[in-house]
């Protein structure tokens, strides 16, 4: 099942011509810097601005196609939009504001309030009136309004861009919390990398008003491309592995990652879920050789496939990125020193070491997609 | 000499039941047109305002001459609503309504316009993703949100109505008990000899009146504002 997205649309001197495929379901993200067309799209999925051309399927239904003369309107489109700015309605309270969504829902329930209610933690908020609520319960809020209007779709403009660094560690989990959980398809724009990072699980890059590239995230975190736009610190492979269990003498977390194992530090995880890591290349050390004799937790054996120029430019002489292939399609970057390639010599089919540090290491659970498990409490999300 | 006489208080009554009246005829038609106004890009839209704000700049007696001659009975409309339905406007107090309306009916479409151009589009925008159809979006999220724009502009246009003079004498003539409003009666009091007295009477109701509009329009604004938290 899949998104199929193809639009066209001239705003002035700015030109939106973007194409993409999706699968369903899951968070796409929609990924750029402002000003690269994200939320016009979002608005033309919702049919709140129309495109010059286009096609929007959903699955096998048709919602807008401008050869056909197609164009399903907004109220009938049951698109669920949640917006940078919340838009509660001011005049009603919370109760009143999900009840709204509620009586307007044209398809058949899927998800009722109660349920709505727990996986948000909206019962305390009910009666209260959309002025006395936090930022971060706005987007609660608004996010289960939303959601009770039984949408096919879930689209979130930048849903935590106005709200400061704590409020957003505490929306997060309950954005987590819904994809796992639901079984809704959700276009999550964004140009917070470290909210793709937790969240998508299909990365679309933007690039003025063009689908620059597109793709898992673990083929994703390996692109010049969104290297490029996620700046030298943030660069580094994303990769899905698997919990193994608990490492009896550390405590810390066994997780498979291609051939080879990491331990990450992390809340007790069942065997058998999904982790996504994240190791950043400038954590990354690169070893020709088994290495012995080091506090370096996780080392992983693999091939060199690729050494691409940095192109930082941050340390003399320059950097280069090495990708080194640890198996079961698992690549790891590793950010090393022009000098240090040459003195390893390091080349394509080189066999190395990647070393990082369990410290180093950002994990975030990710739900077997087969079985999804009880309600996942937010504490339970990985550690750095 | 303090207490009012019969005739006075029947002014007070009178002034209030037109002033009303006045407010509920001109209510609909000043949403609408501040609606197409706010909303709408036509041709003619700068012409439609202008004929809207005639009545601030015109002399009342000048409005209240036109209403004579499209309102009269022998007048295009006053006639045919006599004809048609046997409303006679002419010397009655629906008539002082109609003339207070027309006088007041700028100072409404201007409050709404305003209370209108403050409602967020996004809010409607939302409520159009959440299924809200056009009718369904005005009635449960546009006037709800301009509710605190409608009552000033209702309180306004009440208040203008209580003292409207021109028009209304114009139109409706000065007769005690149909159309001698407040000021009509005033006015009559001033030209007759030894008529201070009730010409004071009626100046003090006039000004508790007038008090007691702004002083309830300020607590519904004060009120409705908490409401939406601004």
């Amino acid at each position: 099942m899949s998104l199929k997205v193809s639009l066209q649309k001239r705003l002035g001197t700015f030109v939106l011509d973007v194409e993409f495929d999706a699968p369903t379901p899951g968070i796409v993200a929609l990924f750029g810097p402002s000003g690269c067309g994200k939320s016009t799209i979002i608005n033309i999925i919702a049919g709140l601005l129309p495109p010059d051309r286009g096609r929007i399927s959903l699955d096998d239904d048709v919602l807008l196609d401008t050869g056909r003369q197609v164009a399903i309107a907004t109220e009938r489109r049951g698109i669920g939009y949640v917006f940078q700015d919340a838009r509660l309605f001011p005049h009603l309270d919370v109760d009143s504001n999900l009840s709204y969504a509620q009586r307007r829902a044209r398809r058949a329930p899927y998800v009722t309030l109660e349920r709505v209610l727990a996986l948000l933690d909206l019962e305390p908020l009910l009666s209260r009136r959309v002025h006395q609520l936090s930022g971060g319960e706005r987007q609660r809020v608004a996010i289960g309004r939303a959601l009770l209007s039984q949408p096919r779709l879930l689209l979130l403009d930048e849903p935590l861009a106005a709200l400061d660094r704590d409020r957003r560690e505490e929306v997060l989990p309950y954005l987590e919390n819904l994809r796992d959980q639901l079984s809704i398809p959700m276009i999550y724009v964004s140009h917070q990398f470290d909210e793709v990072l937790r969240l998508a699980t299909h990365i679309v890059l933007m690039q003025s008003g063009t689908a620059a590239a597109e793709g898992g995230i673990t083929q994703m975190s390996l692109d010049p491309k969104l290297r490029a736009l996620i700046g030298p610190d943030a660069v580094g492979s994303v990769i899905d592995g698997t919990v193994i269990g608990e490492d009896a003498t550390s405590g810390l977390t066994r997780v498979q990652v291609g051939n080879g194992e990491i331990k990450v530090e992390a809340a007790r995880l069942v065997a058998g879920t999904r982790m996504r890591v994240q190791l950043l290349a400038r954590d990354v050390i690169v070893s020709t050789r088994l290495p012995q004799h080091l506090s370096v937790r996780n080392s992983l054996q693999g091939v060199v496939t690729a050494i691409d120029d940095d192109g930082t430019g941050k340390s003399v002489g320059g950097s280069d990125l090495v990708s080194i292939d640890v198996g079961a399609g698992a690549s790891i970057l590793a950010r090393v020193t022009r000098a240090a390639t040459r003195e390893l010599e390091l080349s394509v089919g080189t066999p190395a070491w990647a070393l990082v540090k369990a410290v180093s290491l950002r994990g975030h659970s990710f739900p077997v997609p087969s079985s999804p498990s009880a309600d996942p409490p937010p504490e339970r999300r990985g550690a750095t | 000499m303090i207490a009012p006489t019969h005739q006075e208080v029947a002014a007070l009554e009178l002034s209030l039941s037109v002033a009303w009246r006045s407010v509920l005829f001109s209510l609909p038609p000043a949403i609408l047109i501040a609606w197409v106004l706010t909303r709408r890009r036509f041709v003619g839209r700068t012409l439609l305002d202008a004929v809207v704000h005639l009545p601030l700049v015109l002399p009342p007696v000048a409005v209240g001459y036109v209403l004579l001659l499209l309102f009269g009975t022998r007048g295009p409309i006053g006639g045919w609503l006599d004809r048609a339905f046997g409303i006679v406007l002419i010397f009655t107090r629906n008539g002082a309504a109609l003339a207070t309306a027309v006088m007041s009916f700028p100072l409404m479409v201007r409050a709404i316009r305003i209370s209108l151009e403050n409602v967020d589009r996004g809010l409607e925008d939302a409520a159009r993703t959440l299924g809200a159809g056009r009718l369904d979006r005005l009635m449960s999220v546009t006037l709800p949100l301009m509710l605190p724009g409608l009552l000033a502009g209702a309180i306004t246009a009440f208040s203008a109505a209580l003292g409207e003079f021109g028009a209304v004498i114009t139109f409706v003539s000065n007769i005690p008990g149909e159309t001698q409003t407040l000021p009509l009666a005033l006015y009559s009091a001033l030209q007759e000899p030894g008529g201070e007295h009730a010409a004071a009477r009626l100046a003090i109701m006039s000004v508790a009146l007038g008090l007691g509009g702004l002083l309830l329009s300020e607590w519904f604004a004060r009120r409705v504002r908490s409401m939406l938290g601004r």
